[in-house]
Parts: C-alpha cells; structure tokens; sequence
C-alpha cells in the first residue's frame, strides 16, 4: 500500500522526532507550518504516488514535549541535521511551507546542503522592510477570525475552531506555543538569512498563494530574488496554504519542477 | 496586620466600551489628555501621601499600553513618594522581571528607592498579566523560569559588596557586575513574589519570601496560602509567621451601608472596565496549552468582554469588602480566619471614577476602625493555630467559575 502512513520515534541525541513516511519514491522532506503536520492532506496523498514522503513534527508541535534547551530555530536546525544524518537522507526534495520554509531555507544554506531541490511554499524567514515595515502579519496580535481572513483566500475552506473537539484545541493550543518559540522575536525571521541565501545551490522554486495576506506574494518574490536562480509561481485562488487550498494545482507545480 | 493601600493610577475617561475592542494593548493614545493626565497623576500621588500621614502603608505597580493604569514605571512614583511620605512601608508589587530584559537595572532602581526613603522599600517581583507580553515583546513560555533567574540576579547584586561579580544565565549575562548603591535595608529589602497557583508558592517559600495573592477568592486562597504554608514548614522546620502571606482585595468603608455600596460600587470599574480579547488574554506559552485552549475558543469567561461582575457576587466570593466599619472588619475577619491567616492586606482603595472626599472617608474608616481591629484578630493567635482552625472550615464552592479570579491570580 503505497499510502499507508508509517509512523516512528527517532531519539536524536536526547531530543525526541515524531516522523510520518508514507508513499514510495524519491524522498520528498515535508516541513509543516506554523498548523502543524499536514501529512494527511490530500495534496500529500497525491505526492505520495509519486515520492515517499517523510513527514517529521517539529519538536513542540502536535502535542510533542519541548526539548529544555530549545530556544528557537537554530535548535530546529540542529536537530534537523542530526535527523537528516540518522536517516541518511542526501538528495531528498525539500517542500517546506511557511515555517518550514523557513527551516529549509536555513538547511540549504549550509555547508554540504541536503537537498536535491528545495520548494519554499510561503515562506517566512527573512524581512526585507524597514523597522516600521510589517513584513509578516503578526499572527499573534489578532483574533482568530481576523488570521483566518488573512489566511484564506476563500473562508469557506477554512477550519472552523468552534467545530473542533477539546484535545483538537489543546494540540491548536500546543501548535501555537511552538511556533512563538521558533518566531517571537525576531519576528519569524533571521535578519543574517538574506545575507546566506546566495549560498543555495539547490534549484529553487518559490512557491505562493497568490492571496497571501500573512506574507503577501510581493514578499515572496523578493525572497526568490535572494536565491540564486529561484523561480517564483503563484498559485491563484491560494492564501497562506496553497497546499490545502488548490492541492491540484500545488500537486502538479511541485510535480512540474521535480521532474 | 499591615494594610498597603494601593491605586492602579487608571484613566477612567474614557469613550463607551463598545467603540473599542479592548482596553489593553491597542488602545489608541489619543484616548489620553495629558493635561487630565497630570492632574491625575498628582491626585494619586496625594493620595499616596494621605495614606502615609493616616498609618497606611503604600502599595504601588505598573501595566503597559493600558487605560487601567497610567504608570509605565513604578519605581518613578516610588521614587517620588520615597522623598514626600514619612513613615509608610512602600510596596512595589511589582516589578516585571519576566518582562525586564534588564534585571541589574532593577536592583539598581531599587537600591536608591531603599536608600532615598531609609530603608522603607517592600521590593516585590512579579510575571505580570498575560496582556503585558505583547508591549513587553516578551514571549511568556518559560516566563517564570525567567523570573527567578532575574530573582537570583537582582538578590546577588543586592548581597554583592566585594567587588563585580559574574553572572551568565539562560536570559541574563552580566560580567562585571557591581551594584551601587547597596540598599539601605541589610542584608536587602523584603522581597514579595505573587502567587498564582499551589506550586508557584514552593519557590516563594524557600526564600522566606512574602508571597502575595490578588483576588483569589474563597474559592481558591488556602490552595494558594496552603501551598505557601505547607512549602515553608518542609523547608524550614516552622510555621510560616503572618507578615509572609498578603492578599489583595476591593476594600470600601462607609459610614453608612448605603453609602458604602455606592463607593464600591465605583471601586468595582477595575473589574468591569478591563475588556481584553483573547488573542491579548492568552499570549502564547502564558498558560499550559488545556487552559490557552479555553481562551482561545472563547470558552472560559474573562476574556473579551466587558467582564460581567455584580458587587453583592464578588463580595460573597472574598474579592471584595464593603460596608460599615463593623462590616468590613466581619467580612475581611471571615475571609481571613477561613484562609488561615495573613499579615498584610492589600487594600484596593480607589478605581475609575471614585472621586477624593469618597476615597479619604473610605481611607480614614479603615484606618481608625478596622485596621485595629485586625492587629487585635492577628495577635490574639498563631499561625499555627490560625492554619489549624481554617482546616476544620468547610471549603466554599461557587457554581460557576470566577471570571476574576481567572484573570487577576497569578
């Protein structure tokens, strides 16, 4: 069964990495947001007909502890090291999205970068404004509704937070304290990051929901603009979640540039 | 018995509620007329001075980007009142250290006030409120590990009298660090920390500290002053004397009951005015995911609102005390003796829109005819005694949640 979920624990020095493979195929690395793991969307059973996707939950997300010493992104990075280590994993396909792009564009600069190819799916990382610039929404300073009006390119489509059960709301919860220690200050970005980016040598496909109101595809096209080579497509009808919000089209977009 | 009379220096001018989203954080300043502004801040530093010359001890604090309290800074009007009152004990609960990316500035701050006002400063440390992270930029997840790491610094740099010292922390670094001046108090003021669940008072309790609770209420002070108490004994070997446990409450005396329901009634604005939406009410890694989740969903009252308070609910819950002087002193003689004992009560003697002859009465009844009354409570027994009879008192249960104490204990 090529989609069948195989779920592990990788104890990586201490720190403990949940990861979720599924399908068969060149290894695809799938680095969730700020949402948490979205393996079980169907834009990654899609993917999944093509690539094994190997899934990995950033420590504090989906319910996982915090390791004590984490601060922020560099430790992610670490870890993320040490996992591509433990697994081997050389040539995979990065697809990071949001905060995840952020993770892969921190991987790609390093010395020996892991990655055959690299897709950032609104990505955030970087500022390219001035201090009084809000480059990103600052998604902890709004209500819910307001986020999601931001997010989305049609609310429909969005996750209704009354419809959700107690422990889906606690995760919600658990999600949004991970992600605070990853981005709170700066800001969901690293300002030495624009001055590494060149560094990619990986072909690069800046991917964007052409509604993306948390950072908008403006921000994404200058983020492109610092990677040598990077080519920009906008996904229209796609707010901050392209991949859940037209999977065919973020499906066929990835599967284009893999090819 | 010390009693600490306390303002929160608000700006109650303000548009009806309805035509902001909330009162913290994002409140435009336009909102604020410098020239009320002033007259503001010097009615409440007179009062301040009233409280000194009737016997009262002093308490002050500061919130950010808020109508509630007009004090960004609280050692300033400390420092202020350190030079114009005499006698008073001053209380400062407190300083924000969570928030503070600058701890030795505290004990620095902190040592003049104790040296300006010989030796009269009660210094206390607090996480602060949860709407203090976002003006702060102060991400709360770990927030209380960071205020005792800021703790431990502040206190070396008070203890310190040989030369620099070197501190490198998780939060805070220092090399060369040589505190002047030293306090006046030796080895260093009273220090106070609030309280805002049974464990938090575990790390009070070991340093013989005051731990301080707000508004906890009968249904949730002896979880808060037993955990302090039971803390204290472990560790060292005795009952845990008065002056180490304070609450603070809404205190209205009146010369008539009517009267007194009417200055209560303005002193409750504190708890009606503060309308926060959720987003500011649970900053990230503030609470534990179970109750962040409550918040968020809207769920858990105390968020968004105006708060729906009523004066006869929170009296009967041991928020607030109001009435004739016999009244007060039965109230807060009930609470105390069913919470097992304290030595300092915090008293929240004026808000919104309670105007100077109604706070002095309120201010002078107290002092002259419930404050001796409370000595004579306090002396007639032990702590011991006091924890020992507040054990066989029946816990109090409300129906429904306390919205209040939901926001305010911590």
């Amino acid at each position: 069964m090529a989609n069948k979920d195989r779920t592990e624990t990788v104890d990586l020095h201490g720190v403990e990495l949940k990861i979720t493979r599924k399908g068969e195929g060149p290894p695809l690395l799938l680095l969730h947001g700020g949402g948490g793991p979205m393996e079980a969307l169907p834009f990654a059973d899609a993917l999944a007909e093509r690539f094994e996707i190997v899934a990995p939950v950033h420590p504090g997300f989906a319910g996982t502890p915090i390791p004590k010493h984490y601060d922020g992104m560099p430790d992610l990075v670490f870890t993320y090291l040490d996992l591509l280590d433990a697994l081997g994993l050389r040539d995979a396909l990065a697809v990071g999205v949001s905060l995840g792009g952020w993770l892969a564009a921190e991987l790609a600069v390093l010395p020996g970068a892991p990655f055959s190819k690299l897709v950032l799916v609104d990505a955030v990382g970087v500022k390219h404004g001035g201090p009084t610039d809000r480059d990103i929404a600052d998604i902890f300073g709004m209500p819910g509704p307001a986020l999601a009006r931001l997010m989305w390119h049609d609310l429909a489509k969005a996750p209704d937070p009354t419809a959700q059960d107690e422990k889906a709301l606690e995760t919600m919860a658990g999600n949004r304290i991970a992600l605070a220690l990853y981005g709170w200050e700066p800001y969901l970005h690293n300002p030495k990051l624009p001055h590494r980016l060149h560094r990619i040598t990986a072909p690069t496909l800046v991917l964007w929901g052409e509604s993306d109101r948390v950072v908008t595809p403006d921000y994404g096209r200058k983020y492109a603009a610092l990677i040598p080579g990077a080519k920009f497509v906008a996904i229209p009808e796609a707010g901050h979640s392209p991949q859940a919000e037209q999977p065919e089209a973020f499906v066929k977009a990835v599967l284009d540039f893999a090819a | 018995m010390r009693t600490f009379w306390f303002t929160e220096d608000c700006y109650p001018d303000l548009p009806n509620a309805d035509s902001y989203e909330s009162i913290r954080v994002d409140l435009p300043s336009s909102h604020f007329d410098p020239v009320r502004g002033h007259e503001l801040y010097n009615w409440y530093l007179d009062l301040w001075g009233h409280a000194d010359e009737m016997g009262l001890d002093i308490m002050n604090n500061e919130h950010h980007q808020t109508a509630t309290c007009m004090v960004p800074a609280a050692p300033l009007m400390l420092a202020i009142l350190a030079r114009e009152t005499k006698k008073a004990r001053l209380l400062i609960l407190g300083n924000p250290i969570g928030n503070r990316r600058q701890p030795i500035r505290v004990a620095e701050e902190m040592a003049m006030i104790d040296v300006i006002s010989k030796g009269r400063l009660e210094c206390g440390f607090v996480r602060g409120v949860p709407y203090e992270a976002a003006p702060a930029n102060m991400i709360p997840y770990r927030g209380t590990e960071r205020v005792w790491e800021a703790h431990d610094l502040i206190m070396k740099c008070w203890t310190t009298h040989d030369g620099p010292f070197n501190f490198e922390g998780r939060w805070f670094h220092g090399r060369q660090v040589n505190v002047w001046p030293r306090p006046y108090q030796q080895p260093h003021p009273p220090v106070w920390v609030t309280m805002g669940s049974r464990g938090s008072g575990h790390m009070v309790a070991k340093h013989r500290h005051v731990g301080a609770v707000f508004l906890a209420g009968y249904s949730r002070i002896r979880e808060l002053f037993d955990g302090y108490r039971e803390a204290y004994l472990e560790m060292h070997g005795e009952h845990a004397p008065f002056d180490r446990l304070g609450y603070l409450a809404l205190i209205y005396v009146g010369d008539t009951e009517a009267t007194a329901r009417e200055g209560a009634q303005k002193l409750l604005w504190y708890m009606t005015a503060n309308k926060v939406p959720p987003h500011w009410a649970s900053p990230p890694g503030y609470f534990p995911p179970s109750i962040a989740a409550r918040v968020l969903s809207g769920r858990r009252i105390g968020s968004g609102i105006p708060l729906e308070v009523t004066l006869d609910d929170q009296r009967e819950r041991g928020n607030v005390f109001f009435g004739t002087p016999d009244q007060v002193y039965e109230q807060i003689r009930e609470f105390w003796e069913y919470s097992g004992g304290f030595g300092n009560m915090l008293m929240m003697g004026q808000a919104g829109f309670l105007g100077e002859k109604d706070t002095l009465r309120s201010m002078k009844l107290y002092a002259e005819e419930v404050l001796p009354r409370l000595k004579a409570l306090e002396a007639s027994t032990t702590p011991a005694e006091a924890w020992e009879k507040s054990k066989a008192i029946p816990q109090r249960e409300f129906a429904t949640q306390d919205s209040v104490s939901a926001d305010f204990v911590r």
